[in-house]
């Protein structure tokens, strides 16, 4: 007898695991009638500032809740706690991203019925959140003016994972010169066709068009349950 | 750098997949997309430390990588991406978002010794 190569066929997605976690959370999100929403973007693009600005703005007529991840820190968490909406901090350690696993278990004390909106908000990182579905109904990608508009064309990958494309800190593009045509055109160059708001939680600018965005969406998933 | 969680979630699955079929692996073969956010190089490297102190030590890990193939909604065909930077079809110039490939991360075949008689 002599050994000889040969190949087995398996087919199997790396990412199945997660997937099918994410999945349940899907199911579970649409029997609850709660709208996931994840933020995605790089470090300090200023997803927490924005986040803070939603739930408060959005607390007193809906019944809001936070997921937020974070490598090491719980200021986050406690940056968002000021809202007085129920925050959870995802403490990562070394972990550049959260998975669907995390997001369930750190949703097990909570009661999924009593939400309107969850929010979670992963590591601050452009890359590797791209690979992971966490169950949510709406990704945003957040890029903030001072990044410069050139973040689509490095990192298309994030866009295709996201379902709309934020701009954030508009209230200091004039000072950076930022170009918002030259942002728009390379959003669609990456991903054609997808919706971009730009706003400033610093000042509330857009902040109306974002959240009557989110309600249009809350009340479309409530009818379509229904029907 | 999630590269390593993949690296230990593809060792862990062919782990499975060699014991499920009693067989020792040489070399795990994945099909890896240009858009599935994973780097190839880093993926490599962190294959050989993922694979320490398992029964897939020493074994290799064959990457294909996969081009974006777009659908073009005017031509009507599916048609390859020529940048990631810039979703047209690359025939018209219509601009396209439905990816048709691109976002693969998936184990397709193993390599094993299988004992074969002599030739006579």
């Amino acid at each position: 007898m002599r050994p000889e190569p040969r190949l087995i066929e398996v087919r199997r997605n790396v990412l199945k695991q997660n997937d099918v976690v994410a999945r349940s959370l899907r199911d579970r999100f649409r029997a609850a009638g709660v709208f996931v929403v994840s933020l995605v973007s790089s470090p300090g693009s200023g997803k927490t500032a924005f986040l803070e600005k939603t739930l408060t703005l959005l607390r007193p007529s809906y019944r809001v809740a936070a997921l937020v991840g974070d490598l090491a820190t719980e200021n986050d968490a406690l940056r968002l706690a000021r809202s007085q909406a129920p925050v959870k901090q995802i403490t990562t350690g070394t972990l550049c991203h959260l998975e669907a696993a995390m997001v369930e278990s750190a949703l097990q004390e909570w009661d999924l019925n009593q939400l309107d909106f969850l929010f979670i908000e992963n590591v601050g990182n452009l890359v590797c959140p791209s690979s992971y579905d966490l169950g949510e109904d709406l990704r945003l990608v957040l890029i903030s003016v001072t990044e410069g508009e050139d973040k689509p064309l490095k990192y298309p990958t994030i866009f295709h994972s996201a379902d709309v494309a934020v701009v954030t800190k508009v209230d200091l593009a004039a000072a950076v010169e930022f170009s918002w045509e030259t942002a728009y055109n390379n959003i669609q160059a990456v991903r054609p066709g997808m919706p971009v708001l730009r706003l400033s939680a610093k000042t509330g600018d857009g902040m109306e068009e974002f959240l009557s965005f989110l309600v249009a969406r809350l009340i479309e998933l409530r009818e379509a349950a229904a029907v | 750098m999630h590269e390593l969680s993949i690296a230990m979630s593809i060792v862990e699955l062919a782990e499975e997949e060699a014991e499920r079929l009693a067989v020792q692996i040489d070399a795990v073969h994945l099909k890896l997309g240009v858009l599935s956010g994973v780097v190839k190089e880093a993926l490599l490297s962190c294959y050989e430390m993922a694979c320490e102190n398992t029964p897939l030590q020493g074994s290799r890990l064959v990457i294909e990588e996969i081009p974006v193939v777009i659908y073009c909604s005017r031509c009507r065909a599916q048609r390859p991406l020529s940048s990631v930077q810039l979703f047209c079809c690359p025939e018209c110039g219509t601009p396209c978002s439905q990816i048709v490939q691109g976002k693969e991360l998936e184990v397709v075949a193993l390599e094993i010794q299988e004992c074969v008689p002599n030739p006579v």
